[in-house]
């Protein structure tokens, strides 16, 4: 570096616009709005993108229309490109860190590596051949149920988010993620990993904004098959569920959880279809 | 003017091949006790590298390296993180795919579309499956928390040298064990590379260890005292002096071995994409394949006509060199194989079947077998009941379907079969029928790591692939 | 209906509709996963230096330079048949394409443009590409493209009546069709994007070819998909398999969708490997396609230069 006469001045930081992420692009909220987005102490951070019925609308259509190549990707496929998300997160563990802790953040990219090892497995476990009483071989398989709804828990927000998220998609669903309301930087940046993940633009849609907004939205919407509520509010759960059974959407409300533990099955097996098929054995 | 392809070699350099490989015992390369070998390329009969193989003392260390390292670090890791080396080494497959096909088609005599398309991407598949299993073996039918058998001794055959070695490291390492591999004799080089992948992987030292060398060193491993399972794949012969080795020592095996599969095509089936069937389940690999489709059994309604399409299609596959990316038949492994298949021929002709090849030119130098069609073949013909392990068809004809399962049962091998008809409920009649270990309905020669694979009868026991494959290095 | 006179018919047809059903479901089925393994594993052929050269000038050879819009006019195609005579101005040695292919009214300004050269001029008849006329109107449609000059007519059978089952309609409306050519050869477009299955594709192929089509064509181009390997497969294997029973040849004409040098290649090695050699030139193989052509020219600049061309350097049409 060169020697230069004057004062050293500081650098000035170029930040980041915190935007949506639907269809695989970076859209702000069609209504134009923001919300402030504070520091524990209090700071303002940034303002974060604030998403309005309609962009619930837009991302429902755009998981709905990745719905049909992902759900019929090869289980491989999935698990190659849910592993890849791991890897991507890796490189960016410090950007992660600032907005949570390294274990967290370390605890997420395990998860993930979980998950991906689980999508050319899950029906291994859960699938069966039927010694039906009769000259026929059948089998059950589970199928993803389609686009699922997911409000992300408050807390953690990034663990919280991605083990919400991921069991979602190794089955093979699409999501619309409504992300933590009070923290949602974490998950608009994971968005920029998914983005460079070789996952299909429309897999995951996550939107920024007030829970109590669009939840009702979300949980109504017709073409939406499943919602899970992990995290609505209690006092929201009620209404949630009536809203969502209008078209006998799948409900995930899940008891206490520890993020920290083995999730099991409950979360990928809450998002499946089972498919018997019947066929006659005979030359 | 007809379209001759012009040559398409690979280039030999990408397989970035040495002088020399060392053994791999306890997280270093070494010279081995016993004499160093050359390795040739099958294609040539020149030498690729020399090789050190092991002696006696290697394996003794190789084997308490592993126990240490089972007893140690190994045992200790959560499945999560065990998983995780081996997603590494995946990746590191996946990096190195050219190289290692390159190195694999030199060492073993493989078409490069092969060991390109199947061989390598396999592998890598393979530890990438087994990889999620580790930490979910709970899940995988084998009770709560399943527990390794300890150190595995693994010996492998020449005909899929890197992909057999990750359908015996990968489901072992995933369950908890340590390992000692011994490669073929004749293909050793893609096992060292792996051992080199291994080794930047950062795995705990002794968790692999990688042996080359000959029957001795197989034999070796087999007695050693302080192995706790042995998981074998190659002929039936050695199988069986294994199962005799182990007798009473309380010692788990799993073995692969022999088949003589049958390849059933009946009158209403998709004849053209029959033909590639056929044409792919002997021609695969020149036919070196313990699954390979030897036996074609063909309802006699159509077997003038399907006989007339398959040398048709025959007179198109290109036998040739291995690194040509054009060619579909690359080169017999070794010189006793081609032996082998020669003297098997010969007793073919001499027993009175119908011989016949498609036009083509041999290279002279090397070990080379043109695609080879027996017709007027009977079930009592040596042809029809031994192993070749070579690029030869037998075809034999049926009426009935009761007729074709007899046939197609009447071997003392079990390893797998084909059926081609467009009727969906007679396949699973068939199949349910078929003693054997796989049964592919109108396709062959698949393989995924999903699939569990193995052998009924002579053909061996235990199953490696999917979740089934984990039962053979688990103490259930 | 009338079956197969002038032409030779298999053994094994009855003289009726029903035995013309009989016939086309009594064709081995075709395996879609297996056709498709097929024709992926035919892709992965590599072919480079002189078999490349003498591909991409085959290539060239075999293009039927079509324009097919609402917006063509006669100085358009005027335009693409200077392009089908001399596709690469600087270069001499670079061969003909096969044809130019126009609508009905503008054969007459391809013939008036093509006097003088090898190129054909191919009219798309029939109602293309719907095809959803009377028969009166398309057999019309065809008799004013062979007077106006056409030497080669692409028509489009009646998916409708194929997919319903009614196979003679469909032939009987070939054999119509064919009567109106006279000397000029017949293609017949399948419209395989509309036929779903491979099955189909077959089927439809060997009725096209019972019927006296010289050429069996994928597709109009103006449907998605149009032409693909697993359905290049299943046409190649018709024509082969038309000649071992009859002995007569004939063509595959792919079109819609091809716009590269790398897919033309694998074709050619696809018709090699599958129909044989005997089918790879002009009379017995085709490529309906427009943007193609600038490709293999700018591959064959490669060749000639050792450097990757651009788009400036070939005419537009």
């Amino acid at each position: 570096m060169s020697k230069s006469a004057g004062a050293k001045v500081a650098r000035i930081d170029v930040r980041k616009t915190y935007k949506l992420y639907v269809g695989g692009a970076f859209p702000r909220s069609e209504s134009g709005r923001a919300y402030p987005v504070h520091a524990p102490d209090g700071t303002l951070i940034a303002h974060a993108a604030q998403a309005s019925r309609k962009d619930v609308r837009d991302a429902v259509v755009a998981a709905r229309s990745a719905f049909g190549k992902w759900s019929s990707a090869t289980a491989y496929n999935r698990g190659q490109i849910l592993y890849r998300i791991a890897e991507m997160l890796e490189g960016r563990r410090e950007q992660f860190a600032s907005y949570t802790d390294e274990a967290d953040v370390d605890a997420t990219i395990d998860r993930l590596v979980h998950y991906a090892g689980w999508a050319d497995k899950y029906a291994q476990v859960v699938g069966s051949t039927n010694p039906v009483a009769g000259p026929y071989f059948t089998f059950s398989l589970p199928e993803p149920t389609g686009v699922v709804g997911v409000i992300a828990p408050q807390e953690p927000s990034l663990l919280g988010l991605v083990s919400v998220l991921a069991p979602v998609i190794t089955t093979g669903n699409t999501a619309v993620v409504l992300a933590a309301q009070d923290h949602p930087l974490p998950a608009v940046s994971f968005a920029e990993v998914l983005a460079t993940s070789d996952l299909p633009g429309g897999v995951v849609n996550l939107l920024t904004g007030f829970t109590d907004e669009l939840a009702p939205w979300l949980a109504a919407h017709r073409d939406v098959n499943a919602i899970d509520l992990t995290g609505a509010s209690t006092s929201a759960r009620t209404t949630l569920q009536i809203a969502a059974a209008d078209n006998v959407k799948r409900v995930l409300i899940p008891r206490s959880v520890d993020w920290s533990a083995d999730p099991g099955l409950t979360r990928l097996s809450a998002f499946v279809e089972t498919k018997t098929v019947w066929h006659p054995i005979g030359v | 003017m007809p379209f001759d392809y012009a040559p398409a070699p690979e280039s030999r350099d990408l397989a970035r091949l040495k002088p020399s490989y060392q053994i791999f015992i306890d997280g270093k390369f070494r010279d081995g006790a016993g004499e160093a070998i050359k390795t040739i390329n099958p294609a040539d009969e020149e030498p690729l590298a020399e090789v050190a193989e092991a002696g006696p003392s290697d394996v003794d260390d190789a084997v308490r390296a592993a126990r240490r390292a089972f007893d140690g670090p190994w045992s200790a890791m959560s499945g999560a993180e065990r998983g995780k080396y081996l997603f590494r080494i995946a990746r590191a497959i996946q990096e190195r795919g050219r190289e290692l096909a390159v190195l694999e088609s030199l060492d073993n005599g493989k078409p490069i579309r092969e060991s390109r398309d199947v061989d390598i991407p396999t592998a890598a598949a393979h530890f990438f499956y087994y990889a999620g299993w580790a930490d979910k073996l709970g899940h995988a039918g084998f009770g709560p928390s399943p527990k390794p058998l300890g150190v595995a001794g693994q010996i492998i055959p020449w005909n899929f040298p890197l992909l057999m070695a990750a359908w015996k490291i990968a489901p072992a390492l995933a369950c908890g064990n340590t390992v000692v591999l011994k490669p073929a004799e004749t293909t050793p080089l893609s096992a060292l590379v792996l051992a080199e992948i291994i080794a930047e992987a950062d795995l705990p030292p002794g968790v692999v260890n990688i042996l080359a060398g000959g029957p001795a060193i197989g034999q070796a491993i087999v007695e050693h005292d302080d192995v706790d399972k042995i998981a074998f794949t190659g002929s039936t012969d050695v199988g069986k002096t294994i199962a005799r080795t182990i007798a009473g020592t309380g010692k788990r095996v799993t073995l692969e071995l022999g088949g003589k599969a049958a390849n059933i095509v009946f009158d209403d089936a998709p004849i053209d994409q029959a033909v590639e069937g056929i044409v792919n389940g002997i021609f695969f690999n020149q036919g070196q394949v313990c699954c390979a489709g030897s036996r074609l059994l063909v309802q006699e309604s159509i077997a003038d006509e399907l006989i007339e399409s398959l040398k048709r299609r025959l007179s198109t596959l290109r036998v040739g060199h291995p690194l040509d990316k054009n060619t579909d038949v690359g080169a017999i492994n070794s010189a006793a194989q081609l032996a082998r298949i020669r003297e098997l021929t010969d007793v073919g002709e001499a027993e009175g079947a119908t011989r016949w090849s498609p036009p083509c030119d041999l290279p002279e130098r090397g070990y080379w077998f043109a695609p080879t069609v027996f017709t007027d073949v009977s079930q009592a013909h040596r042809i029809a009941q031994d192993e070749i392990f070579g690029p030869i068809l037998s075809v034999l004809t049926f009426r009935t379907p009761d007729e074709a399962v007899a046939k197609a049962n009447n071997t003392p091998y079990g390893l797998s079969a084909g059926i081609w008809t467009d009727k969906g409920s007679r396949i699973l009649s068939i199949a349910n029928r078929l003693r054997a270990g796989v049964v592919w309905a109108n396709t062959f020669n698949r393989f995924d790591p999903t699939a569990p694979f193995g052998g009924y009868k002579e053909s061996g026991f235990g199953r490696e692939g999917g979740r089934h494959g984990l039962g053979s290095y688990l103490d259930v | 209906m009338t079956l197969i006179s002038d032409r030779s018919a298999p053994d094994g047809i009855g003289q009726d509709a029903a035995g013309l059903r009989r016939f086309l479901h009594g064709l081995p089925g075709v395996d879609q996963v297996g056709a498709e393994g097929r024709a992926a594993s035919l892709a992965t052929r590599s072919i480079k230096t002189t078999a490349k050269a003498w591909a991409i000038d085959t290539a060239i050879g075999m293009v039927d330079l079509t324009t097919l819009e609402g917006a063509d006019t006669p100085g358009k195609v005027r335009s693409l048949c200077a392009k089908a005579a001399r596709p690469d101005p600087s270069d001499p040695t670079a061969p003909s394409a096969a044809a130019v292919c126009v609508y009905p009214d503008l054969v007459e300004t391809a013939v008036t443009a093509l006097t003088g050269t090898s190129v054909q001029i191919a009219s798309v008849a029939t109602a293309f590409p719907s095809g959803r006329a009377s028969l009166a109107t398309k057999l019309h449609d065809v008799r004013d493209a062979v007077a106006a000059g056409a030497t080669e007519i692409d028509m489009v059978i009646d998916r409708g009546a194929f997919l319903t089952g009614r196979y003679s309609a469909v032939f009987d409306e070939i054999v119509a069709v064919k009567a109106e050519c006279g000397g000029a050869h017949l293609k017949v477009i399948l419209e395989t994007g509309e036929l779903a299955t491979l099955d189909n594709v077959r089927r439809a192929s060997w009725l096209a070819l019972l019927a006296g089509g010289d050429f069996i064509k994928t597709s109009t181009g103006k449907i998605s998909p149009a032409a693909t390997p697993p359905v290049a497969l299943v046409m190649l294997e018709a024509v082969r398999d038309f000649r071992e029973r009859t002995g007569d040849l004939r063509g595959v004409k792919l079109a819609g969708g091809i716009r590269t040098t790398k897919e033309a290649v694998r074709y050619l090695v696809m018709v090699n490997e599958v129909a044989g050699d005997d089918w790879l030139k002009p009379a017995l193989f085709r490529f309906g396609a427009s943007s193609l052509l600038n490709d293999l020219l700018q591959q064959r600049h490669k060749l000639a230069t050792g450097n990757y061309d651009g788009p400036d350097y070939v005419s537009l049409d």
